[in-house]
């Protein structure tokens, strides 16, 4: 065959960490996929990150430490990264490239994506307002999810994010209606343990139809971590705009996520920023956040929810200072409430859900959530105040009001924020719930909920009036 | 026109061969899907481009194509009610053509050249005209009306001008000395509009915030920093500055923040209804939408465009507010493209330009005279916000922000984690502003200067008798330090916190603002006398009137004045009342 059509060189440069560089043959496209031969005739994949007259330099995936320079060659693809998209990938296991690894029949495709998607309009966006019912309190009641939205959770290492992920996933639903749902799992550079809890999770509930699982674990090439957030989307994005289905994606660990990016950084030689993270990486989680959402005119909706470890429990840290400035909020694991035996342990102070005021109250909850909300935050700070306070003073020479809130704040945490694993509250048992704590404080206390709704949920008037 | 082949792809950076004679700044189209480009280096016969488009797929070899104009607004009748990406497509025309992602090469004029606009003549024939003179009008929306200014470089005679009637915007509605002029107009973007003369600011930007206007209050023509952490609203206080300030026009740059935040601002400012115009926020707002996962050259440039379009309705004579958010990601666009280029980094990486470039972006705001007739005032107010990594605000970005703005809105995480909105925080704001505005303030209510000096000193005090609470608690201190807690508590409370959602509440008038200041100031007043008459002080904190001063906030600031005042005066009443008997009770005890 002559060799217009096959695009490949010999020449190779040198090798270096993940990066080859080669020879530039004409038509080298920024951006494309290329194929390394090795004399063994295994083949990895690479992708073309500079390209000048004279040389290309090509990021492999899985490193180039046994890439021969003499022997190897290099195959230009010619197009950019795209994989296979069709309805047939639910109900199987792919790895971080988006192929099957369940020994299941190939899937037939209805059409090719680029990982990278393109941007959504943000004039064709619609503000995301439809409340998803979780069946956990904590979230229901205090950082509500909505379709479209983007709701991390930073956890710690040792804490029970991925048994929540899990809780999530199997009673996550939209009130009131029976629509086509799916689950998109991408497990990061998860140790394989982690990933198969999730497989084993969704299989023994029989939810393992509704999910596509793109697994990309710790022993997996890192620089494959960084297409495998993308290929999920790619996957989600399919099933949202081309079927009609609401997706939820789960992603864990965005943590190594980040240092996959960050090492790959460094092998480049690129001006570091902030601890060593490049300085690009706000733009680049947001070109990963930024593929949820829902748009004006289509049924399906992607809702994403990334988990990361922050590390050393660190909020300020870049990996979760920047998905915070990107993400609609965040829910914060607490160490202090897992090692009170609090399950799921949601620090409520430090969680926040910016999109929850669209998708609550009246006709999509209840009137009287709102208020609830408030009402528990505010009381609840107070009660952790006079807690601090009382280490200092002693209990002994608080007042009997406080008393209240000091006994509000531990109820609140044992009997709201704490819920079995496998335990379903609907959203009126979440603020009954919520009622019946409130009425622990005097009812002059109450100043965020409406009156009204003292009268019709407070338990002293609910039990008058039954 | 040239065309040269390129030489080099690296993400958003192209270098280009064969290009000598093109000069920097000028656009280019880049490879075979004519992208759109900006030539930021000359070297020899290469030139360095910034591509505001993706570049996966690009060629080496494919051509260069060189357009000889700078990067440029289009200005004319369209412009109100729309929303561009960060070159001024217009995104919502693109959904229309290739649907709801954004592809690249796709090509739309910035206004719509079919639409025809009313014009209605202000000069006949044989009129004398210069830059900057009105030629005539379109009510674009019910409350823009917007002139056709004669362009800048173009004077003499007026040869002919058309009569009343529809024109698109590139029909001719003017012959001047031989020129013919439309409505559509050009200007380079990077390049600052001209005026006359520049004026120091002597009136407020009244935002309808009482922490801004009464505690630090922002002059028109001003230039002001929000810096914030995530979570401590600073979006939510950007969009109060937008929706209720005095400003005639609002540019809202979202520049690569969130998408559904932009969608959420698109669509609350098409619902809600301006209190001073009765109209819905969007027909005298422009919106440029640059989100964080739209490419990172076109952020950089989103700036520029919209501070352009603020200057172009400066010229007409309005009051015009520009806000940015956030100029931290328009600041690492800069630091991405400037790792490109190998240029030898600053602080954290960021370029060694970073300050002068963001003094560029500031300084094109002001009070200014404008040129043409009829003689008009213009001005252009900024207000950026600032997202430092981890709310440390010793960062870069903050810190060269800090240098060039007069005055700093810093909003405090733990004011956010209390849910004390606006969360910005009173010991570490500030204006350079004050002194000038002080006697428009005094116009309002002469002790202005008093009550402003009494509250930032009460809560000055708080904050040093803070630390001493904590260890012994607030009972044990002396009776005029427990009080500056109460005063100090109400000033928070009552007074600098406002709920952006409550509709009687989100907007403040001056006076209403200076109403409630007294209401405070005379409890104090009148605590002291009690105080020093021999009133307990529990029994202060026992009055019913300090709940009255806890709701005096929910008095409805669409209240005509006069029976606002009204009932500030029975309130004064109350508090004088309650104090008073007080008093008695003590005396005839004695």
């Amino acid at each position: 065959m002559s060799s217009l059509l096959v695009r490949e060189t010999h020449k190779l440069l040198r090798a270096q960490g993940s990066l080859l560089f080669v020879e530039t043959i004409p038509g080298v496209k920024y951006g494309e996929i290329i194929e390394v031969e090795l004399p063994s005739g295994e083949v990895k994949l690479g992708q073309v990150i500079d390209a000048s007259k004279t040389m290309t330099v090509i990021q492999v995936f899985g490193g180039v430490s046994d890439v021969d320079l003499k022997r190897s060659k290099v195959r230009f693809r010619g197009e950019t990264l795209k994989i296979p998209v069709s309805i047939d990938v639910l109900g199987r296991i792919l790895d971080g490239l988006g192929r099957p690894i369940d020994k299941g029949p190939p899937i037939i495709p209805e059409e090719y994506r680029d990982i990278n998607g393109e941007p959504l309009n943000p004039a064709s966006r619609l503000p995301p307002s439809e409340f998803i019912e979780t069946g956990i309190s904590a979230i229901d009641g205090l950082f509500s999810i909505v379709r479209g939205q983007k709701l991390p959770i930073f956890s710690g290492s040792g804490l029970p994010h991925n048994r929540v992920a899990a809780q999530i996933v199997r009673q996550a639903r939209v009130r009131g209606k029976e629509e086509k749902f799916a689950v998109v799992f991408a497990a990061i550079g998860v140790p394989y343990d982690d990933a198969m809890f999730f497989i084993d999770n969704f299989r023994k509930t029989g939810g393992l139809e509704h999910v596509v699982a793109v697994i990309n674990t710790a022993d997996a090439p890192v620089i494959e971590r960084i297409a495998t957030p993308r290929v999920a989307l790619t996957i989600a994005e399919h099933l949202a705009w081309s079927h009609d289905m609401n997706v939820l994606v789960v992603m864990t660990d965005m943590t190594f996520y980040c240092e996959a990016l960050r090492e790959l950084s460094a092998a480049r030689e690129e001006v570091p920023g902030r601890r060593g993270y490049p300085g690009y990486m706000y733009t680049d989680l947001a070109t990963i956040y930024e593929r949820a959402g829902k748009v004006a005119g289509r049924k399906g909706s992607v809702t994403q929810m990334p988990i990361l470890t922050m590390p050393d429990d660190d909020i300020t840290h870049p990996i979760p200072d920047l998905t915070g400035y990107i993400t609609e909020g965040q829910i914060v694991f607490s160490r202090t409430m897992w090692l009170k035996g609090i399950y799921p342990p949601i620090d409520p102070l430090m969680s926040l859900s910016r999109l929850m005021k669209d998708g609550i109250g009246p006709g999509k909850t209840r009137e009287d959530h709102h208020g609830v909300f408030m009402q528990l935050i505010s009381s609840y700070a107070e009660g952790v105040r006079l807690r601090e306070l009382s280490v200092i003073v002693g209990t002994e020479s608080l007042t009997p009001r406080d008393r209240k809130y000091l006994e509000f704040a531990d109820r609140f945490e044992r009997e709201f924020i704490n819920q079995g694993e496998y335990e379903r509250r609907t959203i009126e048992e979440t603020l009954d719930r919520a009622w019946n704590l409130l009425a622990i404080l005097p009812e002059e206390e109450l100043k965020k909920v409406k009156p009204e709704h003292i009268k019709k949920y407070h338990p002293k008037y609910k039990s008058l009036s039954s | 026109m040239l065309k040269g082949r390129i030489y080099r792809v690296s993400g958003p950076v192209v270098v280009a061969e064969d290009m000598r004679g093109v000069s920097v700044y000028e656009v280019v189209e880049v490879g075979n899907e004519r992208l759109i480009g900006e030539v930021i280096g000359v070297e020899g016969d290469k030139a360095i481009i910034q591509v505001y488009e993706d570049t996966t797929g690009i060629q080496v070899g494919e051509p260069v194509y060189s357009t000889g104009y700078p990067l440029s607004a289009e200005l004319g009748p369209g412009l109100i009610g729309s929303i561009f990406d960060g070159i001024q497509r217009p995104l919502t025309k693109l959904e229309e053509l290739i649907g709801f992602f954004i592809k690249k090469g796709v090509k739309q004029p910035s206004l719509p050249r079919d639409k025809k606009w009313h014009f209605t003549p202000l000069v006949k024939q044989g009129d004398k005209v210069g830059p900057g003179d009105y030629l005539g009008y379109v009510q674009e929306t019910e409350v823009v009306k917007h002139y056709i200014m004669v362009p800048h470089g173009v004077s003499g005679t007026i040869e002919w001008i058309a009569s009343e009637g529809d024109y698109t915007v590139e029909e001719p509605v003017a012959r001047i000395s031989g020129r013919e002029v439309t409505m559509l107009q050009k200007w380079p973007v990077r390049k600052p509009r001209p005026y006359r003369e520049k004026l120091e600011p002597d009136k407020p930007l009244i935002t309808g915030m009482r922490v801004v206007d009464f505690m630090f209050p922002l002059g028109i023509g001003g230039k002001a920093a929000i810096p914030g952490g995530f979570g401590t609203g600073k979006t939510v206080a950007l969009q109060s500055f937008t929706k209720w300030s005095h400003a005639e026009i609002t540019i809202y740059i979202g520049c690569g923040e969130r998408g559904n935040e932009m969608a959420d601002a698109l669509h609350s400012f098409r619902k809600l209804i301006d209190p001073k115009t009765g109209k819905p926020m969007m027909e005298r707002s422009v919106f440029i939408a640059n989100t964080s996962n739209m490419p990172v050259a076109a952020r950089e440039a989103s700036v520029f465009l919209g501070v352009t379009i603020g200057e172009y309705f400066r010229d007409m004579g309005y009051n015009v507010l520009v806000v940015a958010d956030s100029t931290s990601r328009w600041a690492e666009a800069m630091r991405e493209i400037s790792g490109r280029l190998e240029e030898l980094p600053g602080e954290e990486g960021f370029p060694a330009y970073l300050g002068s470039r963001l003094a560029s972006f500031y300084e094109r705001s002001g009070y200014v005279k404008v040129y043409g007739n009829p003689e008009r005032m213009g001005s252009l107010t900024i207000i950026g916000a600032v997202s430092p990594p981890g709310a440390d605000f010793s960062e870069p970005v903050t810190q060269s922000t800090l240098r060039i703005v007069r005055a700093l809105y810093a909003l405090d995480v733990n004011l956010a984690y209390r849910r004390h909105y606006p969360a910005i925080n009173w010991l570490t704001s500030y204006s350079l502003y004050i002194e000038k505005l002080r006697e428009w303030w005094m116009q309002i209510d002469p002790e202005y200067p008093q009550l402003r000096e009494f509250f930032s000193k009460t809560l000055q005090r708080e904050a040093e008798l803070e630390e001493l609470v904590r260890l012994v608690g607030a009972d044990a201190l002396p009776v005029d330090d427990r009080l500056i807690l109460e005063v100090a508590r109400m000033i928070r409370e009552d007074f600098l916190q406002q709920d952006a959602l409550s509709l009687d509440d989100a907007y403040s008038p001056p006076y209403k603002d200076a109403w409630m200041a007294h209401a405070i100031k005379l409890f104090y007043d009148k605590a002291r006398e009690a105080i020093d008459a021999g009133v307990p002080f529990e029994k202060i904190r026992e009055l019913k009137v300090r709940e009255r001063i806890a709701r005096m906030k929910n008095i409805p600031s669409t209240t005509p004045r006069e029976e606002m005042k009204k009932a500030f005066g029975e309130l004064y009443n109350e508090i004088i009342n309650e104090f008073n008997a007080l008093i008695e009770e003590v005396k005839t005890r004695v």
